[in-house]
């Protein structure tokens, strides 16, 4: 073993493991005629212990498709998902999932879709609802504990989702899409709720968007993948915004302007193949 | 339309009807009438005899002569006479209700079992789809042989019937839980036991409860086609009996009642079914 190596080694070691770390991931999807679909290919990826990072792409490149690697939903083809430096296998319990679809129990009021994160865990029912309650207040949903989610709007119920999640305290957070299907608006409202709920703890977070601006009004890090079939990570990019930020009112600033410039032009010959794919 | 004149129209279409029955019926028209007494009997001597069924509980239906005896209310086995129309309407709802239950709970239970285990649900999926297919009538003969003519036969045939509503319910309800719902329960943290109390119960539940109103009547329809084939209670006897005597008053003077009985209980299956699909959509909800 070279010294170089051997540095490098205990270098590795004594430096604070990623939250999460993709290494050499690569996901083939198995297809009709025994043939398989190359969704992701050679995907190295760091997400560090407080860092909030986006991951940007065209749509149907595999944005999903990862995150359920980092969740441990889906097994990668090759390579490996470190969790703080243990390889995963399963579930990843240190996670919290927010996925794309609406997937709180439509048969629970809001508070008992809380609850139930804690008290499958063992918590005393009553204690449950109690931090249920306080964990609904804190994303603005205080009076709406006994409804069911058919009764509440799209945004509400990502609330739900989100209190949902937060509430077990995961040291990861897996973010889809979580605001894309609600109005401009109401996706600004809840960016910011994110960033004041995030502002907390600071726990490793990885958010999925399509919107390039949301992407860099939120996050530390934006990471660009390309078009599929093989999409991989294109580009990285920091974002040196200062925070606290305003998610809406970061998007006057000139320096915001000049990152989504930058991002964007990298971004759009990969939308552009998207659809070209469609197209074609 | 509000209430009121929804109300007033169904209870025209009512009245239409029973018109035009006691027109044909009572008034000659050229002499004939076009629906003779021996055949259709009128709406006035059919409301005459149920109001006396119930009213007198001593005048019963065709032969059936003895007073009431609540300490023999259910003893089924006594033959017609001593039963009033009151023991036989309790004699149908206890075999509905037992069809009703045992049927359930065999559906809910083998529904989930196969929804659990894809190879087993494989195996088995023909034989599943040949009972199915076999009209339930042809058993009642059988059920008679094995299990003689007191309830358990007539329980037995309303099992069969309910027994495949709630079975393909419940299966389709497991298999069909969202798989987001389910992802997002194991991320959760939930463990197989956690998953089955919170995600495939309640959703199976509710699919099954969606088709409450047709298990419910089937269950009815069980019993009363049972105990017309032979038995020695019930509606479907009563009716039976009258049939025998050429009585037509005492057919349509059962049948509404069967009808009226099967109306009231529909209307506690709404009842239940409002209290336990709160968290459903109004649209999903009233469907039956
Ligand atoms: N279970 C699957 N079987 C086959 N192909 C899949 C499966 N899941 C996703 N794909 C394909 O993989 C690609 C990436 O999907 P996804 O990760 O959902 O994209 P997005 O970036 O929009 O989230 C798409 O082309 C999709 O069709
Ligand atoms: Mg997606």
């Amino acid at each position: 073993m070279s010294d170089r190596q051997a540095e490098r080694e205990t270098a590795a070691q004594h430096a604070p493991a990623a939250a999460i770390s993709f290494d050499g991931v690569a996901i083939d999807f198995p297809v009709a005629g025994g043939a398989s679909y190359p969704a992701v290919t050679r995907t190295d990826l760091k997400v560090g212990a407080h860092e909030f990072v986006a991951i940007v792409g065209p749509t149907g490149c595999g944005k999903s498709t990862l995150l359920n690697v980092a969740a441990g939903l889906l097994a990668p083809s090759t390579g490996q998902t470190l969790v703080f430096g243990a390889p995963l296998v399963g579930l990843n319990r240190s996670a919290g999932y927010l996925f794309q679809q609406d997937a709180v129990m439509p048969w629970k009021t809001a508070r008992d879709n809380v609850a139930i994160s804690l008290e499958i865990a063992g918590t005393a029912r009553a204690e449950a609802l109690e931090r249920a309650q306080g964990w609904l207040k804190r994303v603005g949903l205080s009076a709406f504990g006994d409804r069911y989610p058919h009764q509440l709007s799209g945004g509400q119920r990502k609330r739900v989702g989100l209190a949902q999640v937060l509430i077990r305290d995961p040291k990861v957070l897996l973010m889809d899409e979580p605001f894309g299907p609600l109005d401009a608006q109401t996706r600004q409202i809840m960016g910011n709720l994110l960033l004041d709920l995030w502002a907390l703890d600071r726990k490793a977070v990885l958010f999925v968007t399509h919107d390039l601006e949301e992407a860099i009004a939120l996050s530390d890090r934006v990471v660009i993948m390309s078009a599929g079939p093989s999409a991989r990570i294109i580009g990285d990019h920091a974002i040196d915004l200062e925070r606290p930020r305003d998610a809406s009112e970061v998007r006057l600033l000139p320096r915001f302007h000049e990152l989504h410039k930058a991002i964007w032009g990298q971004l759009r010959a990969e939308v552009l193949k998207a659809y070209g794919e469609d197209a074609g | 339309m509000n209430r009121v004149t929804l109300l007033l129209l169904q209870a025209l279409v009512a009245v239409v009807a029973i018109g035009i029955w006691h027109i044909g019926s009572s008034v000659p028209i050229g002499g004939t009438y076009f629906l003779p007494k021996f055949f259709f009997s009128t709406p006035a001597d059919v409301a005459t005899r149920v109001w006396t069924l119930f009213a007198d509980g001593t005048v019963k239906i065709a032969t059936c002569t003895e007073p009431i005896d609540l300490t023999r209310l259910i003893n089924i086995s006594a033959p017609c006479f001593g039963k009033t129309v009151w023991q036989h309407l309790l004699i149908t709802l206890i075999e509905g209700l037992l069809a009703f239950a045992i049927g359930a709970a065999a559906g809910v239970a083998i529904g989930f079992w196969l929804a659990r285990h894809p190879l087993l649900s494989a195996i088995f999926d023909p034989y599943i789809k040949m009972l199915n297919a076999l009209p339930r009538v042809v058993l009642a003969p059988i059920f008679l042989l094995w299990l003689g003519l007191g309830i358990w036969s007539k329980v037995a045939l309303g099992v069969t019937l309910v027994f495949f509503i709630v079975f393909f319910n419940v299966y389709q309800g497991v298999k069909e839980v969202s798989p987001a719902i389910l992802a997002n329960a194991r991320m959760l943290g939930m463990n197989e036991r956690q998953l089955f109390r919170n995600v495939y119960w309640p959703s199976a539940l509710s699919w099954m409860f969606s088709s409450l109103h047709t298990s419910v009547g089937f269950a009815i329809i069980g019993a009363v086609v049972g105990e017309y084939l032979g038995s020695a209670a019930g509606l479907g006897y009563m009716i039976q009996q009258a049939e025998g005597t050429f009585d037509t008053t005492g057919v349509f003077a059962g049948m509404v009642i069967l009808a009226v009985f099967v109306l009231i209980i529909d209307w506690f299956v709404t009842l239940i079914e409002r209290r336990l699909l709160v968290w459903r959509p109004p649209s999903a909800a009233g469907q039956g």
